[in-house]
């Protein structure tokens, strides 16, 4: 910090909100794809641990190591194949989602009552009406219990992808540092707190459209 | 709907043992037996839920093993115990299951469904938009026997449907069943551990034990006369009395020799159509040897204990 400056210089912040608004897309962008992809292959993922019981054990030990590798050292391992790219952000960030949904998704179609499933398959719901009909529908408020786990820890994520170049409000916390300007790496760090939270407050409003049998008893 | 010596075994366990009857277009057939004997075993066999080992399922005269499973569920209703409504659907799209898996006309469904709560006693206007958690488990398995009616299906199945729910609740439950089921000639096949039930319920009742097909009777025979000692211990040792419960006072031999001047003051007086375990009931109570038989007015004769003594011992 520079002798005399004050903690946090608004007059700097008033002179850039379009670079906030940039790094915002930038933040939103990286995480919309992260937690898209991975919920798509987690999906697909956890049909196949419901199908075929033995694939869960080695599915839940691959993601699990993955969702151990610490994010800086798995992204620096990534440089030498894919460099300084978007992609070698995304590849970490989506692995890092697929412990979390998969655990969700697959709990939550297993919740489905036994009674609910006999009931449906009785009255000829075809296999597949009962994964999109039934199934899905009644496991929503889990699966989306974890997408919003996935979401906030990605938004997480994301700020330390700007040490590869990425990072959303992340940029600005490392430029910060870097320059010891303590206005820019606030706003940084608040900006994605603030994210995060609204990010999971819309997935709350999200769940209780979704669901509203849920709230209904 | 019948039954073609139909097994079915588990490794270790013959679950189902050449198991051969016919129920009659229209009528109610009641599975009874103890928990293990084999009758939701059967009974799941017919909506293949349960693939038959071997034998032949015929409905209508058609194998259901030759047919789509399927096609063959949304053809055939499906009640159990613990109902099964689909929490996140309201009662409406509950009870419009099936006529959508078909791909009725919305309106055709919207009109059906409201017939449908209505047949069952649930007010569609209260009801329809309510979600199943909202409602009392006597009111879900109404709503569980109006889905399985949802498509006028010519053949039900009914696993215990009135297992849940408390005996006030069971017996209201268990009449509207029957007017329903009389008002929509279904073929109803019907599985329940409880001997009264099945004996309420039933035209016909197939007693299982082990996988196999002890009896297949009439009410009044099974009680009549009980094929072995262990269906006379399963229909209990109050059959006699139960099967009182099956005979009306007008279907007994009357003793017309007495005027109605001279039968005793304490005599109840009682109709043709009641049963005979509740004629008995009313003698007993006003320490009455005689009942005195009126249908609304016209004076019948005199209902003799003795008369009742004698068809409880009755072996026709």
């Amino acid at each position: 910090m520079t002798e005399g400056e004050p903690l946090i210089r608004w007059d700097w912040i008033a002179d850039h909100l379009d670079e906030f608004a940039f790094r915002l897309v930038e933040h939103v962008e990286l995480t919309v794809i992260a937690v898209g992809v991975g919920f798509v292959i987690a999906f697909g993922l956890s049909l196949v641990v419901l199908r075929v019981p033995r694939a869960e054990a080695p599915i839940t030990w691959v993601t699990g190591t993955l969702y151990t590798i610490p994010s800086l050292a798995l992204f620096a391992l990534l440089i030498p194949y894919t460099g300084l790219t978007i992609l070698t952000a995304e590849i970490g960030l989506v692995s890092y989602t697929l412990l979390i949904l998969i655990r969700n998704i697959v709990r939550g179609i297993r919740g489905v009552p036994a009674d609910v499933r006999e009931a449906a398959v009785g009255m000829g719901y075809a296999p597949r009406e009962i994964l999109w009909r039934i199934e899905v529908p009644l496991a929503l408020a889990v699966i989306i219990a974890g997408v919003r786990l996935a979401t906030i820890s990605t938004i997480g994520l994301v700020t330390v992808s700007s040490l590869i170049g990425q990072g959303g409000f992340g940029f600005l916390i490392l430029d910060g540092i870097q320059r010891l300007f303590t206005t820019e790496l606030i706003a940084g760090a608040v900006l994605s707190v603030a994210l995060a939270i609204a990010a999971d407050a819309l997935l709350v409003l999200l769940q209780r459209r979704l669901t509203p049998w849920t709230r209904s008893a | 709907m019948e039954f073609r010596n139909v097994s079915k075994s588990y490794p270790g366990q013959l679950a189902v043992d050449q198991l051969s009857f016919t129920v009659p277009a229209g009528r109610i057939c009641v599975l009874v037996g103890p928990s293990g004997s084999g009758k939701t075993t059967s009974l799941k066999m017919v909506n293949r839920l349960i693939e038959p080992g071997s034998g032949s399922i015929l409905i209508d005269g058609q194998d259901v093993l030759r047919e789509d499973p399927t096609a063959l569920r949304r053809r055939i209703g499906y009640v159990i115990q613990q109902v099964g409504l689909f929490p996140h659907q309201t009662i409406a799209e509950n009870v419009g299951t099936v006529p959508r898996l078909l791909g009725w006309q919305k309106e055709r469904i919207a009109t059906r469904t409201r017939e449908l709560l209505a047949l069952v006693g649930l007010e569609p206007s209260r009801f329809a938009r309510r979600y199943p958690a909202q409602l009392s488990g006597g009111e879900r398995q109404r709503v569980g026997v109006a889905r399985a009616l949802a498509a006028e299906p010519p053949v039900m199945l009914m696993d215990e449907p009135f297992g849940a729910v408390d005996p006030i609740v069971r017996e209201r439950l268990q009449n509207e069943f029957l007017r329903i089921q009389r008002d929509q000639g279904t073929t109803v096949l019907f599985v329940t551990h409880d001997i009264d039930e099945a004996i309420k319920l039933g035209d016909r009742v197939a007693v299982m034990r082990s996988g196999k097909l002890v009896q297949f009777a009439t009410p009044g025979e099974l009680l009549a006369r009980p094929a072995n000692d262990f269906v006379a211990e399963f229909v209990g040792s109050d059959r006699g009395l139960k099967r009182l419960g099956l005979l009306t006072v007008g279907g007994a031999e009357l003793d017309t020799t007495v005027d109605r001047k001279s039968a005793p003051p304490n005599a109840p007086v009682l109709s043709p159509a009641m049963t005979l375990r509740d004629a008995l009931a009313r003698m007993l109570v006003d320490e009455a040897q005689v009942g005195v038989v009126v249908d609304r007015d016209r004076y019948l004769g005199v209902l003799t204990l003795s008369t009742i003594g004698r068809m409880i011992r009755d072996d026709r």
